[in-house]
């Protein structure tokens, strides 16, 4: 048997400052890349959702390290030790490939770097009206930056399979069911904050027609993580917070309702287009966002 | 027993057909490790009082109790299973394998030690340890468990609970001669018709060999431990888990392309 189903271990009661870290983590990581997908593939009139994109994805991205930086407790002074091994005779950069949380790390790092001068290059393009990056060199540094931040939106999900926990270790799917659901809560977010930022009402019908790609991809996904563990023998395990389960579902049911009654946004004048959206669109997102939440916690919960 | 020297290979063998489950491997860990303990408990449904091994206590002596719920019939009241258990020093450590800061070595002795002034308390080494032995300390927010009396062994002393060990339960000593006695304990075992008994990490089929290894009276699973099908390392599942966010995410980005591509400036 490949995956072990069998467990004699200790729960590393990782509680709510990792779920809240995921959360953000998938946010941070999905909004940075629709936001790219949105400039590389819309139109010039997806440009004001793009650049609410990349503001979402800066500001998670500041949150993620002071999450994981409180969930050290006491040793919480101690975080930079993840980078740099302070063994006497053996100090020099921390990087083992093998282990997720140490490439997450990193990752997590670099991430930083591109969502800072994408949020940058955004700000700077709506106060000056011009960019910090020329075009074609924004593009190879927005791809770039895509590849990471989708990265850390899934790799929590290898994190908790390399490990020898019940329902974590039993199963490979959850890696791509926090990266399915981290982009449909990255649309959610973004088609919420639309309503802030009227020209960029333009893109709420593609958003919510990528949330339900997305989501019809996390259902896919998440019956292949019930299905896994079940085989793992861990059904026990997810059971109980079958609550979490239904609030999960409830958010991809109304991604993909939302997604075959797509809302007719009228060109007339772009306040007036959000109107007839804002509150089913509201009411959708905000469904989706807790469903992300819920689903997380779940998981992370099923083990401990 | 002779010197203790760095560069040679130590471990325990602990043979639980002889454990009488009186617990001074448990005081004496704490005494020299100066460990407070947990607040004392009461299970109520065992002898073991202890609970588990945490980062309190280094050294738990399991009771697996046999004893039917209904009066039985002489003899068939099976006997209680004693066992001492300590962190078993993997040759291949699953804590190791993921710590990311580098806080968890291999001594010089060849057992695994956690550097208190590296470790983060992360707790991915709780996470990953098949056998439930780390655990953490509020206070210091580090990660704990056996040492294997690391200081003591640096001052040519065997580690605290085998000294303590009335009954040779535990026995300490270079690896190659505890294999040779666990061997030759087994056969004297056998050849007394007590066919169940086994030993477990004395071969490189749990975790590539085990530094504290045991030898016990009934199957793995019944002592809490994974049999060698079950004993695997958390490694194992990076290439799923990487496989199945590299198609989720290509299909992600296929499905974005897809949802936002030009459709004519109407």
């Amino acid at each position: 048997m490949f995956l072990a189903a069998e467990h004699f271990v200790h729960a590393p009661e990782w509680l709510w400052w990792i779920l809240f870290y995921f959360f953000f983590a998938g946010l941070a990581g999905g909004s940075y890349a629709l936001a790219t997908l949105l400039r590389l593939s819309g139109d010039a009139r997806d440009e004001p959702a793009a650049r609410i994109g990349f503001y979402i994805s800066l500001l998670a991205t500041i949150i993620c390290p002071i999450l994981l930086t409180a969930d050290l407790g006491a040793s919480w002074w101690k975080f930079w030790h993840m980078l740099i091994n302070v063994t006497p005779g053996d100090t020099g950069l921390n990087f083992k490939y093998w282990s997720p949380m140490s490439v997450g790390v990193w990752a997590l790092l670099v991430f930083g770097f591109f969502a800072l001068v994408s949020a940058a290059d955004a700000w700077l393009a709506d106060r000056r009206g011009r960019p910090l990056l020329p075009g074609a060199i924004n593009r190879v540094f927005m791809i770039v930056g895509s590849v990471v931040g989708l990265f850390i939106t899934s790799y929590t999900g290898v994190l908790l399979s390399v490990s020898n926990q019940p329902v974590w270790s039993d199963t490979w799917m959850i890696s791509g069911l926090f990266l399915a659901s981290g982009l449909s809560g990255s649309a959610a977010l973004i088609t919420l904050l639309v309503r802030y930022r009227a020209e960029a009402a333009h893109s709420l019908e593609r958003l919510r027609l990528a949330d339900g790609y997305f989501s019809i991809l996390e259902l896919v996904l998440l019956v292949a993580f019930f299905l896994t563990v079940a085989l793992a023998g861990q059904a026990a395990r997810i059971v109980p917070w079958f609550p979490l389960w239904i609030l999960a579902l409830v958010g991809i049911g109304a991604s993909l309702l939302g997604f075959r009654r797509p809302s007719r946004v009228s060109h007339g004048t772009e306040t007036a287009a959000l109107a007839p959206v804002a509150v089913e669109a509201t009411v959708v997102s905000v469904l989706v966002l807790i469903a992300v939440l819920a689903m997380r916690a779940a998981v992370i919960f099923s083990a401990q | 027993m002779a010197t203790i020297q760095a560069g040679q290979e130590y471990g325990f063998f602990t043979d639980t057909s002889i454990c009488i489950g009186c617990k001074a491997c448990e005081v004496a860990c704490k005494e020299w490790n100066q460990l407070q303990g947990d607040s004392p408990s009461f299970l109520a449904d065992s002898f073991d009082n202890t609970g588990k091994l945490d980062a309190q206590n280094w050294r738990h002596v399991k009771f697996i109790e046999h004893v039917p719920d209904r009066s039985s019939t002489p003899g068939n009241g099976t006997a209680w299973l004693m066992m001492s258990d300590v962190c078993k020093h993997c040759k291949q450590a699953s804590c190791m394998e993921v710590c990311p800061t580098g806080a968890i070595i291999r001594t010089e002795f060849n057992t695994v030690f956690i550097q208190q002034d590296v470790c983060n308390g992360c707790r991915n080494c709780i996470a990953a340890c098949p056998y439930g032995v780390i655990g953490i300390n509020q206070e210091t927010g580090t990660a704990h468990k056996c040492t294997l009396c690391y200081d003591r062994l640096q001052g040519g002393l065997e580690p605290a609970c085998a000294k303590a060990c009335p009954t040779q339960s535990i026995q300490f000593g270079p690896l190659a001669e505890l294999q040779k006695a666990a061997d030759v304990r087994l056969a004297a075992l056998h050849s007394q018709g007590v066919s169940q008994a086994q030993l477990y990490g004395r071969d490189d089929k749990v975790y590539g060999g085990l530094n504290a290894f045991f030898l016990l009276m009934d199957k793995p699973e019944t002592y809490g431990l994974p049999n060698a099908e079950n004993a695997t390392l958390p490694s194992r599942n990076n290439i799923g888990g990487y496989a199945a966010a590299l198609v989720t995410g290509v299909l992600g980005v296929i499905a974005g392309l897809v949802a936002f591509r030009r459709r004519g400036m109407s």
